[in-house]
């Protein structure tokens, strides 16, 4: 009992939180920033198994997402009229990730030919080629508007569950996600999961071994196709509508941001960008409008700097911290540093780029701003330098701050290996 | 016909347009390996720049020489130094970005340049706002160099086939037969030989990312007046170089050439001549005023509505009946 408490410890944990996040952050909005983290993380798992199980760059992925989100919508307005058969609500995300499936395998089928960067070149034009499509078959798409529906034509179980309420949307989304992290967990655990790590690292040596890596590729791409469906469905059902934003580019490239800054080398890293960046982007366009800018920046920062993500820099500190927990507080000082002088060049650079947006914007009636909390004009020629200057010394704080931080990580592993070692 | 006949050439100037891109592409994609996501972003920045320059310097030279000879040499100016602001741009940051990506792989250097382009999109929306630009063709350039069967064709639409050919006679040049050209192509080989031997490989890597998007830079100079200077220009253009360089073969300059070409024409071809279905559907007996839903969109669809898909359709059967492109060597 107790190692199987010990083994399933996270997962408990996860789901008790999750059923009591609701009512622990009180508030509509709150419901529906919740709502939408949970088809994030659906999603940004599949890209994850996608991108790090599978090695595949996909900058299309949305298409699934939003195909089975209109499959899904058109599905319930067809079941408030006279349907001959009815699907409840509560089955319908499993039926959206079977289109998924289904789109995922006829496209799959295609695409998966090649690997790598020509992958990713396909997977884009198949993106845009459905983006095309929604202004052409407009009876399926519903053209530049998209299309609605209203969730709320039966109740379940019985009328316990109201589809009219925000809570049980976010209970069936928690439920399906937590079984969607679950399978996606497991899969990782498969031979077919493993195979697809090895096609990723080396597929000469897999066809050697007899394994046909198209297949696999074919294998993993429909799966992720299943899961992003899933989450479309989920995304659906919560805003009961569809439309053109749900397939285009921009819905692949901001998921695969999250993926990648969370760490997709890791199975919890998707999750952690998932959380982070869709409850960051709720906080930050509230008070600033160039959140994409922001964004950018720090997913091109995350590339160049830390293959693994957020999950990859907390992973090589766990080894440190379960070997000897002690060696941390030799980190603690030169890390300090470094998120100082971090934080010094990001306030900088904040300050430029919201100074810049206020100048250069055409909806703004003034040029007065207030940035972190002091209010002043933004033609004058002080905030820009001020703003320049801290930038500046930022910068140069960095690059003097983070050697050291580097050196005394490599010095509290090399402590950590020898007490290994012995 | 004439109609038919003019579509075609402006096919081909559209074609040359797209092959001003795909060949920076191609050329960064052989030498360095890098697919660079962020090649029509340069694109876009080429047309802004050369807005802000050619308007300022007209301004300027027509005090002095008057208005449409001014214009003239203002538009001659950015086009001269509006590509070499791109490609210090584009060198600046592969020497402080995109180098430091490269021992993460490939597919992380596309990364990279994914961010880098969703960055640039954004940039020019906050710096030159969201409207479209009043980029001018220059006067003394826009008139009719021929007038055929009542249908005039313009002189500057001569004159940007002139540059990009002009520009490809040059590259293939300086590329095949010169000192400069041996050094690079040897270093993009063989590249610890290279640096033996006392070439400095990775400044040669940072000129020729930084020539390729000057080339790309060239395309947005001479393109963005007659396509429309706008912060979706990217966004329009980007898809569609890379469905070309999958359908010409990756890293095939050949290919690139005959795809642009192939693609420049049939969105001209498909736009003009504007082939509705209807009467196909007719033919085989469906009431067309009757039908509704689905179909009703199957039965008014026109090659003019399927214009923007059509790359794609071609980019799928290209993948169905020859995976490696029509000049590719390889399948990966």
């Amino acid at each position: 009992m107790a190692q199987f408490a010990r083994r399933y410890l996270v997962w408990l944990i996860a789901i008790a939180l999750i059923l009591a996040l609701p009512w622990l952050l009180p508030g509509g909005s709150a419901r529906t920033v919740l709502s939408q983290i949970g088809v994030a993380i659906v999603f940004a798992l599949a890209i994850n198994m996608l991108l790090g199980q599978g090695g595949m760059l996909s900058f299309g992925h949305a298409i699934y997402f939003g195909l089975a989100g209109f499959c899904v919508v058109h599905i319930i307005e067809g079941m408030s009229g006279d349907p001959w058969i009815t699907i409840p609500i509560s089955i319908l995300p499993l039926v959206g990730g079977l289109f998924g499936l289904l789109f995922g395998i006829i496209i799959g089928y295609v695409s998966t030919r090649r690997a790598g960067t020509v992958f990713a070149m396909i997977s884009l034009g198949f993106g845009e080629m459905v983006s095309a499509m929604v202004l052409i078959v407009v009876a399926f798409f519903g053209g530049e508007e998209g299309i609605q529906t209203n969730r709320a034509y039966n109740t379940e179980f019985f009328g316990l569950v109201d589809w009219t309420k925000d809570i049980h949307v976010y209970y069936l989304i928690a439920f399906w996600g937590l079984l969607a992290i679950a399978a996606m967990y497991a899969i990782t655990k498969t031979p077919l999961g493993r195979i697809s790590n090895a096609v990723r690292d080396n597929p000469e040596r897999v066809a050697f071994v007899g394994y046909n890596t198209q297949r696999v590729r074919w294998i993993v791409f429909s799966l992720s196709g299943f899961f992003a469906g899933l989450a479309g469905a989920l995304h659906s059902i919560s805003f009961e509508q569809a439309g053109f934003e749900m397939v285009g580019l921009e819905r692949s490239g901001s998921i695969l941001f999250m993926a990648y800054i969370g760490g997709i080398g890791h199975f919890a890293g998707p999750i952690i960008g998932a959380v982070s960046i869709t409850g960051l982007e709720k906080l930050i366009t509230d008070v600033s409008k160039a959140w994409p800018v922001y964004i950018g920046m720090f997913f091109m920062v995350v590339v160049m700097f830390s293959r693994g993500g957020i999950a990859g820099v907390i992973q090589i500190h766990e080894r440190i911290w379960r070997i000897e927990w002690r060696l941390m507080k030799t980190l603690a000082l030169p890390y300090a540093k470094a998120v100082g002088a971090t934080l010094v060049a990001v306030i900088g650079a904040i300050g430029l780029v919201e100074l810049t947006h206020t100048v250069t914007s055409e909806e703004a009636s003034s040029t007065a701003i207030s940035l972190f909390w002091i209010p002043f004009d933004a033609v004058s020629v002080l905030p820009w330098l001020i703003s320049a200057a801290i930038l500046a010394v930022g910068v140069f704080l960095c690059r003097r701050a983070y050697p050291g931080a580097k050196d005394s990580y490599g010095e509290a592993m090399k402590r950590a290996t020898e007490k290994v070692l012995g | 016909m004439e109609s038919v006949i003019f579509s075609v050439f402006n096919g081909v100037l559209y074609g040359m347009l797209l092959f001003m891109l795909t060949s920076g592409l191609t050329l960064i994609f052989s030498m360095m390996g890098i697919l660079n996501f962020a090649h029509a972003a340069f694109f876009m920045l080429g047309a802004y720049f050369a807005y802000y320059l050619s308007g300022g310097l007209s301004a300027v030279f027509s005090s002095l020489i008057g208005g449409p000879a001014g214009g003239l040499v203002g538009f001659l100016i950015a086009l001269v130094i509006a590509p070499l602001m791109v490609g210090v741009v584009g060198g600046l940051i592969q020497r402080y970005g995109l180098r430091f990506v490269h021992r993460f792989g490939h597919v992380a250097e596309l990364l990279f340049t994914f961010g880098l382009f969703i960055l640039i999109e954004e940039l020019v929306q906050m710096f030159f706002g969201k409207v479209n630009k009043n980029y001018e063709i220059p006067e003394l350039l826009n008139f009719a160099a021929f007038t055929w069967r009542g249908l005039n064709y313009n002189f500057y639409r001569l004159f940007m086939l002139l540059v990009a050919v002009g520009i490809f006679a040059g590259l293939f040049y300086v590329m095949s037969r010169t000192r400069v050209g041996m050094i690079i192509r040897a270093a993009l080989t063989h590249p610890h030989t290279a640096a033996q031997l006392g070439h400095d490989v990775p400044k040669i890597f940072m000129l020729v990312f930084g020539a390729g998007c000057a080339l790309a830079g060239l395309g947005g100079v001479i393109g963005g007046n007659v396509l429309g200077t706008e912060p979706s220009m990217a966004i329009q253009l980007g898809p569609i170089v890379f469905v070309i360089i999958v359908i010409g073969g990756l890293g095939s300059l050949n290919g690139a050439l005959i795809a642009s070409l192939f693609i420049g024409i049939l969105n001209d071809l498909s736009i003009s001549l504007d082939i509705k279905f209807r009467g196909l559907f007719a033919a085989a007996g469906v009431d067309i005023d009757a039908v509704e839903g689905i179909m009703a969109d199957l039965v008014h669809l026109s090659t003019a509505k399927l214009a923007p898909v059509l790359p794609y359709i071609l980019l799928v059967l290209v993948l169905i009946f020859r995976p490696r492109g029509l000049f590719g060597e390889r399948d990966t």
